[in-house]
């Protein structure tokens, strides 16, 4: 076997390749002697932090992940949950960082390539698709042109595709967020199947054919999962841009109709997407999960350029292919399927009895390696935690009550002009929002994008949440608030929350005061999910985001996906009409403790005051479980007319966003009261609350429906023809018509962008 | 009565038109697989919306030579009716069933928002249940809808009523504005047809638009003066 290497294993190659002297140590122990250079290939991709989660593998336990409603939990190409009336969801999340950094057009593009086989792998249709977005601040020129690259490959990819960008959600932040020189790009992915017709990553039947799908194999993205995601990122990251994919939209397209009709043949046992590590991720994992072997050969790999080596084949992360297990005999069934959609597939190799990745060459074996251990037998770290280091302390000062009256409307406006908090319109009206005529609830439109699912009464709500700087102040108190915002907003638009796919965004493992923000925001996420009854179905974990050693805020991003049993039944986000009544819905009354602490990690803070410091609200989980009980029993009374939760801007932004979203000019006079400064009052967050419409003859109930719930609800006011009044008090402090702040939050960061804004 | 649903590899919004034909209208419909060099038993064809073979050429132009749009030719000639919607619309000016030309949205973006078209015909079976006037709300979603022909002609279409459609604003004003107009198309042109009247493109969508879930029911009105058109014939 020695003789097939043409590159000579020494210990600078093993270094090269990011694995230890430990690790190295491991692989000849499970091989019983040295590896090949393409055996040592494979190790290097499969034992990477992206592939090998050996960091995160011992937190990652913590997290529930069952329940009644989940068939299946992480560990698949994503997570499967019962919604009822037969069907299933299957859902993921998944980052794209290190690529969309180095090349965001093409890196965003193939992220959301990448998660949509994730699901039609699974044999579920893809129906939407959710982003989750994290960029510096658009004044900083690679920052704005990062995020034009990002939103413009995501649309690319999207759109050709067919499958509609329902939500999401974008946050501009500077230092010290990280994000200016480290971008997010989480990108969700749903799809749905009658029950019995998931399908699963598993090698079965000894002597099943298996077969390659999709595109051909050429050289690009090889070592995309292990040095260009795990590792930090330096001066010369920009030469790692060979490493990134191309994708094509469109032969995904043609795979996914090509994949759903062979399905359907009922000949294919099993299949795998191949992502990150290609062929030598799906080959072992799909051995290892069904417990047998798989053998290939690497000459019949479709190859789009000449002289490619093992090495490179066994490692290319070329897009858009897939690998798939045939029943024996009914291999043509499969083949003509793809072949009428004009795609190659190839029978490469077959299932074996012996738990052995075998891989040859012409004939000749590269590599042969023990499924299982190569899969699953990763060492796993238990990495040393550390607290963090001292920070800003720098709160703000409240202004006196005059000056804050005074400064309150340049202030208000200059909040809603804040990118985090405009109009994202510039953003996804370059999506295709509409395609497959599902979109029941438009981006902008409600707390969570809603679809309904044709055939049946049911909906199903999705959304992603999670605020960078909350977990930098408290990882464990950011994460939960994290949890209980998306719950909150599946509420907000009559959704039962249903399950979490979780997308877990850290600075470099090895540093213990990352470790240790990892571990508290998998506690904050797991004691949230236990609450809200959401068990985690899958996600991934990104760590090495960092950039010349600084890293990201702590970023966990939750996906949560909820369900409407009855789609006539969803709320909208904005106010429907003047007259009716705004109620307050949940918060704590009374003065915080550490009222200036707490705001001064509010946006309010960060965008009028420049500080970023202090620690993020508290939470009490159990209350905030009783919130959303009492806002869907209120809905499911028939009381309310739209429904908005409050989050970074505070109640005034919550009502101007309420007032945004009506389809007619409506405004809003409230009465606000406490015996907080102004600034907490009108733009301090706080969890657990949402604004309701609801007609006044409800009123009376509501209150009643909430004092059995244990719950605060007070009428703020009413919603007017135009006129936006805040009164606190008994003064009046705001009034402004409701056109000007609309223009003021429409033309936020959009044409610096090149976007269209009106 | 029959309608068929071309698809092309790339195709993604046959499923919506034929969901509309088939399971809201109740009408019969098959699909028409790009390799067909014939259409035979088929009342009305829609070419969907999509990215047809990838457009990676020039939006339609792949597709305007496929088998199927030979087949379509000769169906339009014997006075078959012809729907194209946005991509679809596209392939039928590659392939000069229809005349003029598609350039990018005046922002070079793609957009994908609600729009108002104002109806400037009715003498098609396209629009024969609309009223002139009319304003419905369809969405678009289309990086190139920037409709473009040449003057002369520009004015043999207007001459000939072959303008079915134009971007308007929900009061029914005909005004180049980025709001009402958001692709820059030529005389706010969303929808035209040949001189025979029997083959209509338009980059909107009215199928996405046919059902009050989505929020705009309007799209009925096209797909229903189909069903009239051809009931009546």
């Amino acid at each position: 076997m020695a003789a097939m290497g043409q590159v000579v294993v020494t210990a600078d190659v093993v270094a090269q390749h990011g694995l230890t002297a430990e690790e190295y140590k491991r692989i000849k122990q499970i091989l019983g002697r040295e590896p090949t250079f393409t055996e040592l290939g494979i190790f290097s991709v499969m034992w990477s932090e992206h592939c090998s989660y050996k960091s995160s593998k011992v937190h990652l336990k913590r997290l529930p992940t069952t329940g009644p409603q989940v068939l299946q939990g992480p560990g698949e190409n994503a997570g499967v949950v019962d919604i009822g009336d037969g069907l299933a969801a299957v859902f993921k999340i998944e980052s794209h960082n290190h690529p969309s950094f180095v090349e965001p057009f093409q890196g965003a593009a193939t992220g959301v390539g990448g998660i949509l086989r994730d699901i039609f792998t699974m044999g579920a249709r893809p129906i939407a698709i959710l982003d989750a977005l994290r960029f510096g601040l658009p004044e900083d020129p690679k920052s704005r042109s990062i995020a034009e690259g990002v939103v413009g490959g995501i649309a690319f990819y999207g759109n050709c595709i067919g499958v509609p960008t329902v939500g999401g959600d974008a946050y501009f932040e500077g230092e010290p967020s990280g994000y200016a020189r480290n971008p997010l790009v989480n990108a969700l992915a749903l799809g749905v199947a009658p029950k019995e017709k998931i399908f699963y990553a598993r090698a079965r039947g000894v002597g099943n054919p298996v077969i390659y799908v999709g595109a051909k194999t050429g050289r690009d993205g090889i070592h995309g999962a292990s040095l260009l995601a795990s590792a930090e990122f330096d001066e010369a990251s920009q030469r790692k841009r060979p490493n990134v994919q191309i994708g094509d939209p469109f032969l995904e397209k043609l795979l996914l109709e090509a994949l759903l009709e062979a399905l359907d043949t009922g000949a294919i046992v099993g299949l795998q997407d191949m992502g990150a590590a290609g062929l030598t991720c799906s080959t072992c994992e799909m051995a290892a999960r069904g417990g047998t072997g798989v053998e290939i050969e690497l000459q019949r790999v479709p190859q789009r350029e000449e002289g490619m080596t093992p090495y490179e084949i066994m490692l290319s992360e070329s897009q858009e292919r897939m690998l798939v297990v045939a029943e024996k005999g009914r291999e043509q069934e499969v083949l003509n399927t793809f072949n009428k959609w004009g795609l190659d597939a190839v029978i490469i190799g077959q299932v074996t009895g012996d738990g052995r990745l075998r891989v040859r060459h012409r004939g000749e074996v590269v590599a042969e390696i023990p499924a299982r251990p190569l899969a699953d037998e990763c060492p796993v770290y238990e990495r040393p935690l550390a607290p963090p280091s001292p920070r800003s302390e720098k709160l703000v000062e409240f202004a006196s009550a005059d000056t804050a009256a005074r400064d309150l409307r340049e202030n208000f406006l200059r909040l809603l002009a804040a990118p985090t908090l405009a109009c994202k319109r510039w953003i996804y009206q370059q999506y295709d929002h509409t395609v497959r005529t599902n979109t029941v609830l438009l981006p902008g439109q409600g707390d969570a994008a809603v679809l309904r699912l044709k055939g049946t009464r049911r909906g199903l709500a999705l959304t992603v949440d999670g605020s960078g700087r909350y977990c930098y102040l408290d990882p464990r108190r950011g994460a939960r608030l994290a949890v209980a915002e998306a719950a909150r907003n599946l509420v907000a638009v009559g959704a039962r929350p249903w399950a979490v796919t979780d997308c877990l965004n850290f600075g470099n493992p090895e540093k213990p005061e990352i470790m240790r923000q990892f571990s508290e925001v998998i506690d904050g996420v797991a004691e949230a999910c236990r609450v809200f009854n959401t068990p985690v179905t899958g996600g991934n974990v990104s760590f090495y985001n960092e950039t010349q050693g600084k890293p990201i805020y702590p970023t966990p991003v939750i996906g949560m996906l909820g369900v409407l049993e009855d789609i006539e039944r969803r709320i909208p986000g904005g106010f429907q009409k003047p007259g009716s009544t705004i109620v307050l819905l949940g918060g704590t009354p009374g003065t915080p403790d550490s009222v200036r602490r707490i705001f001064s990690s509010s946006e309010y803070a960060r965008v009028i005051c420049g500080v970023v410091a202090g620690e993020p609200p508290a939470i009490d989980l159990e209350y905030e479980k009783r919130v959303h009980g009492c806002c869907l029993e209120l809905m499911g009374r028939g009381y309310v007319l739209a429904a908005h939760d409050l989050a970074e801007g505070g109640l005034l932004v919550a009502l101007a966003e309420a007032c945004f979203a009506a389809a007619n000019r409506v405004g809003a006079v409230v009465t606000l009261a406490g015996s907080l400064p102004l600034e907490a009052v009108c733009f301090g967050e706080e969890p657990s609350r949402l604004l309701l419409e609801v007609d006044e003859n409800h009123l009376a109930d509501l209150l009643r429906v909430a004092r059995q719930y244990q719950v605060e609800a007070r009428q703020l006011g009413w919603t007017t023809a135009g006129e936006f009044r805040v009164h606190f008090h008994g003064t009046l402090v705001l009034e402004e018509d409701v056109v000007r702040l609309a223009e003021a939050w429409r033309t936020g960061p959009g044409r610096p962008m090149g976007g269209v804004t009106t | 009565m029959k309608f068929g649903v071309v698809v092309f590899p790339g195709s993604n919004c046959d499923h919506d038109a034929f969901h509309v034909l088939h399971d809201v209208l109740g009408q019969p419909a098959e699909w028409i697989w790009h390799e067909s060099t014939d259409i035979i038993g088929l009342d009305a064809v829609i070419l969907p919306g999509g990215f047809a073979y990838g457009d990676y050429l020039r939006t339609g132009a792949i597709a305007s030579h496929s088998p199927v749009m030979g087949a379509v030719k000769k169906f339009a000639a014997r006075g078959g009716l012809v729907l194209g919607i946005c991509n679809g619309f596209q392939i039928l000016l590659e392939a000069g069933l229809l005349p003029g030309a598609m350039l990018r949205n005046r922002r070079l973006k793609f957009l994908c928002r609600f729009v108002h078209l104002r109806v400037e015909a009715t003498d098609t079976p396209f629009s024969s249940a609309c009223q002139m006037g009319q304003v419905l709300k369809f969405p678009i979603a289309h990086m190139e809808g920037n409709y473009f022909a040449e003057p002369a002609t520009l004015k043999e279409l207007e001459a000939n009523h072959q303008v079915v459609f134009r971007y308007a604003t929900p009061g029914g004003e005909v005004v180049d504005d980025e709001e009402t107009n958001p692709n820059g198309a030529l005389d706010n042109i969303a929808g035209i047809t040949n001189r025979e009247r029997n083959v209509l493109g338009l980059m909107p969508h009215p199928e996405r638009a046919s059902e009050p879930l989505l929020g705009s029911t309007d799209g009925l009105a096209l797909f229903r003066s189909l069903v009239d058109s051809l009931v009546a014939r």
